[in-house]
């Protein structure tokens, strides 16, 4: 006699702590081994592109803080580089330093969450308290120089908003020295760890090819051995005068992405005090008054300077009609804005390329065959933040 | 090829007929083609030894709501190989069906879902063709440029209900749009007063 076995199907989501954030993952199960992975997402949309397509260039900006809400400052670079394309502005160099610190401090922030909840999702609960309390202090820093901890509307096109507040340098550099050490603390917990290694080595492998063809970017290509990074093949702001290196994965699993993610932090460390080392006295933002806003101080003397603050304020400035496609390194991979601009002070389109959004998708791929319990450790080192696969 | 230039030259002299129009600008190249064409080109693209646009990085649409081919569909590539970032356009009218290019880059699934979502542009041969980041249930395609900023209706949890109901957007004032469009870079009056003046003297 034979029996009918209908598969289970069973909704992972969208409460659901390790689904980080609001996924909703439709399984199939067979057993325990999962057969057909089917993700909803959406459930975090905002209409960012539409938003975004009625407000002027500068009011556009703070909406890039809410994509990617562990790494604010590593979006609004994109769209403040195609802006500067397409208006043909330079930007003075103390700005470009500030930037890419502030990136780099991003990247750490979006990699000691990730690598730790990562962990958490397996089984280890000290790596986040430890990654967490970092965390803190990095965000001060955001708080220090944009006001706040999160949501910074920092960069400017033509520069940053204003210049780091003193001591804030040397606070940053002093973090540098003891970073590394934490590193090390994490990696201690984690790195030989038995139970974190049977979780995570020879899950959702990735080849090469593949990751290819699913339009991955950032440590999930990288983890698959491709040597493909953006600060080093399109270099923009200062990274070509920067010396770093680029930590590659050998297997394409979930361990190999993790060890990637830890060389990266110290790599970005080595890139903050470089900066720190480099950086000079000058002006932050582009001195074309019809681009970036006077200082306070000279509005209450000059005409000019009053007109300019109340025309960019309103009206905001105007773009030339182009269109542009331009990408930065994010933590999670390749961030691009694809920006139309008619003339007028406010966007024709500006489309977003989230690298969480092709991540996501590749899910039904990378699970297929695995046990269920296999399903967060995969989900956690695609390091998926719904702010921008959503957007 | 690593030179742009070069590039340009073998993608024109292999698909004389297939594109109509390339350009280079901000170091990428923009090429213009036809719908019935775009498949081919895809695919020499990613297979040619010369090219090796092996990743696609997005899809996406504009909408020019007042010409007669309103939807522009734009496909963004990128070479690995050759540092290279490639650009294809065409125009298309508004219930044209275009191709699918899940076949060639599995990852254009998502892209084209989120396009027919935004825009409602049908792909032919896409395996599932639903939304994807809007509402179950929703209607419109929010992108469009007639599509209102504050949408068409809001939800809520009814009380008397007991369930989450959708109903009509019903705002205490309306999303203002400001015209800020500088009135004293050049209003015409002034400045033809000015011109006038100037010719008389």
């Amino acid at each position: 006699m034979t029996k009918k076995i209908k598969n289970l199907n069973l909704n992972f989501g969208p409460q659901h702590p390790a689904a980080h954030g609001v996924l909703r993952l439709i399984l199939e199960l067979d057993g325990e081994v999962v057969e057909k992975a089917d993700p909803h997402i959406g459930l975090l949309h905002r209409g960012t592109e539409k938003l975004i397509e009625n407000k002027t260039y500068m009011q556009a900006v703070p909406y890039f803080d809410r994509l990617d809400y562990v790494a604010p400052m590593n979006q609004e670079h994109a769209f403040a580089l195609a802006v500067e394309k397409i208006l043909k502005i330079d930007v003075p160099i103390r700005a470009q330093y500030i930037r890419v610190i502030f990136c780099e401090i991003g990247r750490i922030l979006s990699h000691i969450l990730n690598v730790t909840t990562q962990a958490l999702d397996v089984g280890a609960l000290t790596p986040s308290l430890w990654g967490f309390e970092e965390r803190e202090t990095l965000m001060t820093f955001y708080e220090r120089a944009s006001g706040s901890r999160l949501h910074a509307n920092y960069f400017r096109a033509g520069g940053v908003h204003q210049d780091l507040p003193k001591g804030l340098e040397e606070d940053i550099a002093k973090f540098c020295e003891t970073f590394p050490k934490i590193i090390n603390d994490l990696e201690s917990l984690l790195t030989d760890n038995r139970i974190f290694k049977q979780r995570n080595v020879d899950i959702g492998v990735v080849t090469k090819e593949d990751a290819l063809n699913y339009s991955f970017s950032g440590v999930m290509i990288r983890g698959s051995g491709v040597p493909w990074d953006l600060r080093k093949s399109q270099p923009y702001d200062c990274y070509e005068s920067l010396d770093f290196k680029i930590p590659v994965g050998k297997n394409g699993d979930c361990y190999d992405r993790y060890l990637c993610r830890i060389e990266e932090m110290k790599e970005s460390v080595s890139i903050i005090k470089q900066c720190l080392a480099k950086m000079e006295k000058g002006p932050i933002k582009s001195l074309d008054g019809k681009i970036s806003p006077p200082p306070k101080a000279e509005i209450k003397q000059s005409m000019e300077a009053l007109i300019h603050h109340f025309k960019l304020f309103t009206e905001g400035y105007r773009v030339p009609k182009d269109e542009i496609y331009t990408a930065v390194e994010a933590p999670k991979g390749e961030f691009g804005v694809y920006l139309i601009s008619d003339g007028s002070s406010k966007p024709y389109k500006c489309k977003i390329r989230a690298p969480g959004f092709s991540h996501l998708q590749s899910m039904d791929y990378l699970i297929k065959g695995h046990m269920l319990a296999d399903v967060p450790a995969v989900l956690g080192s695609l390091d998926i933040v719904f702010g921008e696969v959503d957007r | 090829m690593k030179n742009l230039e070069d590039l340009e030259k073998k993608i024109n002299s292999e698909l004389t007929t297939k594109i109509n129009n390339t350009e280079i600008k901000h170091n990428q190249i923009y090429i213009e083609t036809d719908k019935e064409d775009f498949i081919d080109v895809a695919i020499f693209l990613k297979t040619n030894q010369d090219t090796k646009f092996r990743q696609l990085i997005d899809i996406t649409v504009v909408d020019y709501p007042e010409q007669n081919q309103r939807f522009e569909v734009i496909y963004l590539f990128l070479s690995h190989e050759f540092n290279q970032r490639l650009i294809v356009k065409y125009l298309i009218a508004e219930n044209e069906v275009i191709p699918s290019l899940t076949s060639i880059f599995p990852s254009a699934n998502w892209m084209e879902r989120e396009v027919f979502d935004m825009y409602g542009v049908s792909f032919k041969n896409h395996p599932d063709l639903r939304r994807i980041l809007t509402d179950y249930g929703f209607e419109g395609h929010p992108l469009r440029k007639d599509f209102p900023l504050t949408g068409h209706s809001e939800v809520r949890y009814s009380e008397d209900q007991k369930k989450v109901i959708s109903e009509p957007v019903k705002l205490e004032q309306n999303y203002r749009n400001f015209d800020y469009e500088s009135p004293w870079e050049g209003t015409k009056y002034i400045k033809e007063e000015i011109e006038s003046n100037d010719k008389k003297n």
